[in-house]
C-alpha cells in the first residue's frame, strides 16, 4: 500500500517537474520562433560593408536636421548637459591655416578595427559581420572603458533612467550606447534616419550604403572624389569618409 | 598613560572598527545612491568618463601591488628584516586591493551585472585579463600568508613568494596597460606607462606599509629597530626618485613631439587646477618634500631621525602626491580635448575642441573612502586575528630585558 502511494508520488513529482520545466522553456522556445527581425538565411554577411560619404560642401552650419531625425528614431532626447547622450552632433569646424570654416554631422565610425571592441571586457561591444559597430545593452557592465579608447568621442554613458523607450531600440541607465547606423532601418532595407533627414531637408550631404558593391553609388563617387577618413593615422579604417576636409 | 591605554586597548580598537564601519557603510550608501539615481549624480560626463572612483581605486590597487615589494625583498632577495615584514605586507595587499577593487565594482553603471565581468571575458580586453590578474593576485597574496604562518607549509613560503613576485610585476603592467593601451587620448597610449606604474607601486606601497607599521608599533607601545628603519627609509627614497625619474621621462618625450606640445602645455602651465597638483601637490609636497625628510642631513642625523614620526611624515606626503599625480593623469588627461581633426578648431554641443570640466562629487568621494575603509577594516582585523606586527630579532631581545 505504502509502496504504491510513493510510486504515485514519484510519478506525480517527476510529470510535475517535467510541467514546470516545460512553462519554463517554452517562453524562450515561442519567443525564439517569433522574434525573427530578418528570415534565416539573411543574416549580416561579411560580403557587405556599409559606410556613409559624408560631403561636408553640402552641410550647412545651421542645419540640424540629422541629429533631431536620429534622436528621434533611437528615443534619445535633446542634449542639455555634458551629462546627456549624443548619439550624432553636428561639428562646427575652422581651418586654422586658412580661417576657411565647414560643418558636418560626427558619429560612431564604425571601424574596421574598432578600438572600443579590442578593449571591451565583456564583449559587450561587438562589430557585425557587415560592419556595423553596436553594443549589446545585455553585456555591457558600464565600465566605460571603451569610451576611453574611442578616438572619435563617438560614445555616450546613460547617466539617468531611460523613461521612453522606442521599440526598435531598447536602451538603459548605466550602458553606453552610440550609433547604430540604424540597425533596425537598414535590415528591413531601409536607409539611417540621418541620411534621410539630411536629404528631405534639401542638402543631401550623406551617401549611405554598401562599400563592397560595385554598383552601389558609394562605391562609385568614393573611387572619383577625394575623401578621407578622419584619423587615418591610426589605421582604424573606419566606415565613414568625408568630402571636403 | 601608556598603562590606561593598555587597560582600554580593546575598547579603542573596537571604536576604530566602528569608524571604519561608518566610512564603509557611507560608501555603500553613496554607491547606491549612485547606482538609484544614475551617474548623473557624480560629477563624471559624457567627457570624463573616469573620475574621482578610479583616482582612488587606481591608487590602492597600484599601491597593494607595490606593499608586496617588503615581502618580495625579504623572499626573493632573501634580506631578513624585510622577511619579518612580509606577513603584514601580504595582508595589506590583500586589503587594498580588496579596497581598490570594491570601488571599481561600485562604480560601474551596472555593478549587478559582474557576473556577465566573470563569465565573458574578452581575450583582447587588458581589462578581462586584469579580473583574471587580480583574482589570481588574492589567492597567490592568502597561499603565500598561509605558508609563512603555518609552520607545516614554510618550506614552500620560498617559492609561493617568488610566484608572488612575478604575478604582481604583470599585475601592475597591466594596470599601467589599461592606459598604454589607449590610443585615442593624447595623454596615454605610451609604452612607458606600465614601467612608471611599476615603480610608482613600489614607492607608494612602501609608504603605505611605512604608515601602516608605525602605527602598529606606536599601538603596541614597541619601538622599531633604528637600523631598519633607516633602511626602509632610504628605499623609500630611491622609490620616490625613481618615479620622479620615469615622471619626468614621459613628459619630456611628450615634449618632444609636436602634436603633443600644446597637451602638455595644458598639463604643465595653463591648465588650471591640474598644473597646480602636478607641480605642487605631485613634485613638491609629493616628492621633494619627502626626499628632504629622508635625506637631509641636517634632519637625518638628529636623534629625531631614529624616531619614525619624519618616515610617517614622508610617507604621508608620498600618499598626498600619488593621488595629486593620478588626479592630473586621469581626469586631466581626459579633459584635454581629443584631436579628431588635427589643423582645425572643433566646436560643437558635445565639448569638441573644448576642456572638459569636472567638479568631484560627494558619492563619489564617499565611495573612494568606503574603499580605504574596507582596506582599513581587513588590515585593522586582519592584524589582530593573524600575528602579523613584524618580529625583529633585536627587538625580541629588547622586550626580553624588559
Amino acid at each position: 500500500m505504502s509502496d504504491k502511494v510513493n510510486l504515485n508520488r514519484r510519478q506525480f513529482l517527476g510529470k510535475a517537474s517535467a510541467a514546470i520545466a516545460g512553462i519554463a522553456i517554452a517562453p524562450g522556445m515561442l519567443l525564439f520562433d517569433f522574434a525573427h527581425a530578418r528570415p534565416a538565411g539573411e543574416a549580416a554577411s561579411s560580403a557587405v560593408r556599409w559606410g556613409m560619404l559624408i560631403d561636408t560642401t553640402q552641410c550647412d552650419s545651421g542645419c540640424n536636421e540629422c541629429v533631431s531625425a536620429c534622436g528621434k528614431e533611437n528615443g534619445w532626447p535633446e542634449a542639455k548637459s555634458p551629462t546627456d547622450v549624443q548619439w550624432i552632433r553636428k561639428v562646427e569646424l575652422k581651418q586654422v591655416s586658412t580661417g576657411r570654416q565647414t560643418s558636418l554631422p560626427m558619429m560612431c565610425q564604425h571601424c574596421a578595427e574598432p578600438p572600443c571592441v579590442d578593449v571591451c571586457p565583456t564583449n559587450a561591444s561587438f562589430k557585425r559581420a557587415d560592419g556595423i559597430v553596436l553594443v549589446d545593452k545585455h553585456r555591457c557592465i558600464g565600465c566605460r572603458y571603451c569610451m576611453m579608447a574611442c578616438p572619435y568621442k563617438a560614445r555616450s554613458f546613460v547617466h539617468e533612467p531611460v523613461l521612453d523607450h522606442n521599440s526598435d531600440m531598447p536602451r538603459g541607465k548605466g550602458t553606453v550606447e552610440s550609433c547604430t547606423l540604424c540597425v533596425h532601418r537598414v535590415d528591413r532595407g531601409e536607409q539611417p534616419a540621418c541620411v534621410e533627414a539630411c536629404a528631405k531637408a534639401g542638402h543631401r550631404a550623406i551617401l549611405f550604403g554598401d562599400l563592397n558593391d560595385p554598383h552601389s553609388e558609394i562605391y562609385l563617387r568614393i573611387r572619383s572624389v577625394a575623401s578621407a577618413q578622419l584619423r587615418a593615422d591610426l589605421g582604424l579604417n573606419p566606415g565613414i569618409s568625408f568630402v571636403g576636409l | 598613560m601608556l598603562k590606561n591605554f593598555a587597560q582600554s586597548e580593546t575598547r579603542y580598537f573596537y571604536a576604530l572598527i566602528a569608524f571604519g564601519l561608518l566610512i564603509a557603510a557611507a560608501g555603500l550608501g553613496a554607491a547606491h545612491f549612485m547606482e538609484e539615481h544614475g551617474h548623473v549624480v557624480t560629477g563624471m560626463n559624457n567627457q570624463i568618463v573616469w573620475g574621482m572612483p578610479h583616482v582612488f581605486a587606481i591608487f590602492m590597487i597600484v599601491s597593494a601591488s607595490g606593499v608586496l615589494n617588503v615581502a618580495s625583498i625579504g623572499s626573493v632577495f632573501g634580506k631578513t628584516p624585510y622577511k619579518a615584514r612580509a606577513p603584514l605586507a601580504s595582508l595589506l595587499s590583500i586589503a587594498m586591493l580588496a579596497g581598490g577593487l570594491s570601488v571599481l565594482m561600485l562604480d560601474l553603471g551596472r555593478p549587478d551585472r559582474i557576473i556577465v565581468a566573470a563569465t565573458n571575458l574578452n581575450p583582447t580586453s587588458i581589462f578581462a585579463w586584469n579580473v583574471l590578474l587580480y583574482n589570481g593576485m588574492f589567492a597567490l597574496a592568502a597561499l603565500y600568508l598561509w605558508t609563512m604562518m603555518e609552520q607545516r607549509m614554510n618550506r614552500w613560503s620560498k617559492p609561493v613568494g617568488f610566484a608572488v613576485f612575478g604575478w604582481r610585476i604583470i599585475l601592475t603592467t597591466g594596470t599601467g596597460l589599461i592606459f598604454a593601451f589607449l590610443v585615442a587620448r593624447q595623454a596615454y597610449g605610451s609604452a612607458l606607462l606600465p614601467p612608471m606604474f611599476i615603480v610608482m607601486s613600489f614607492a607608494w606601497g612602501l609608504a603605505v606599509f611605512h604608515v601602516v607599521q608605525s602605527a602598529m608599533y606606536a599601538w603596541n607601545g614597541k619601538t622599531l629597530n633604528p637600523a631598519i628603519l633607516k633602511r626602509m627609509k632610504n628605499l623609500l627614497g630611491i622609490f620616490v626618485l625613481a618615479t620622479l625619474y620615469l615622471v619626468a621621462a614621459y613628459h619630456l618625450s611628450n615634449l618632444y613631439f609636436a602634436k603633443q606640445t600644446a597637451f602638455e602645455h595644458f598639463i604643465l602651465y595653463d591648465g588650471g587646477i591640474y598644473p597646480y597638483l602636478f607641480w605642487g601637490g605631485y613634485v613638491v609636497f609629493g616628492s621633494l618634500l619627502p626626499l628632504l625628510l629622508i635625506y637631509l642631513p641636517s634632519l637625518t642625523k638628529t636623534p629625531a631621525s631614529e624616531k619614525p614620526g619624519g618616515v610617517v611624515a614622508a610617507s604621508l606626503l608620498v600618499i598626498l602626491g600619488s593621488f595629486s599625480l593620478l588626479y592630473v593623469f586621469i581626469i586631466g588627461g581626459q579633459a584635454f580635448p581629443l584631436s579628431i581633426f588635427p589643423g582645425y578648431e572643433a566646436s560643437s554641443s558635445f565639448g569638441d575642441g573644448q576642456i572638459a570640466s569636472y567638479t568631484p562629487s560627494l558619492p563619489e568621494i564617499l565611495l573612494g573612502c568606503g574603499g580605504l575603509a574596507i582596506a582599513f577594516l581587513i588590515t585593522a582585523i586582519g592584524v589582530r586575528v593573524l600575528d602579523s606586527l613584524p618580529h625583529d630579532v633585536p627587538d625580541r631581545r629588547k622586550h626580553e630585558a624588559e
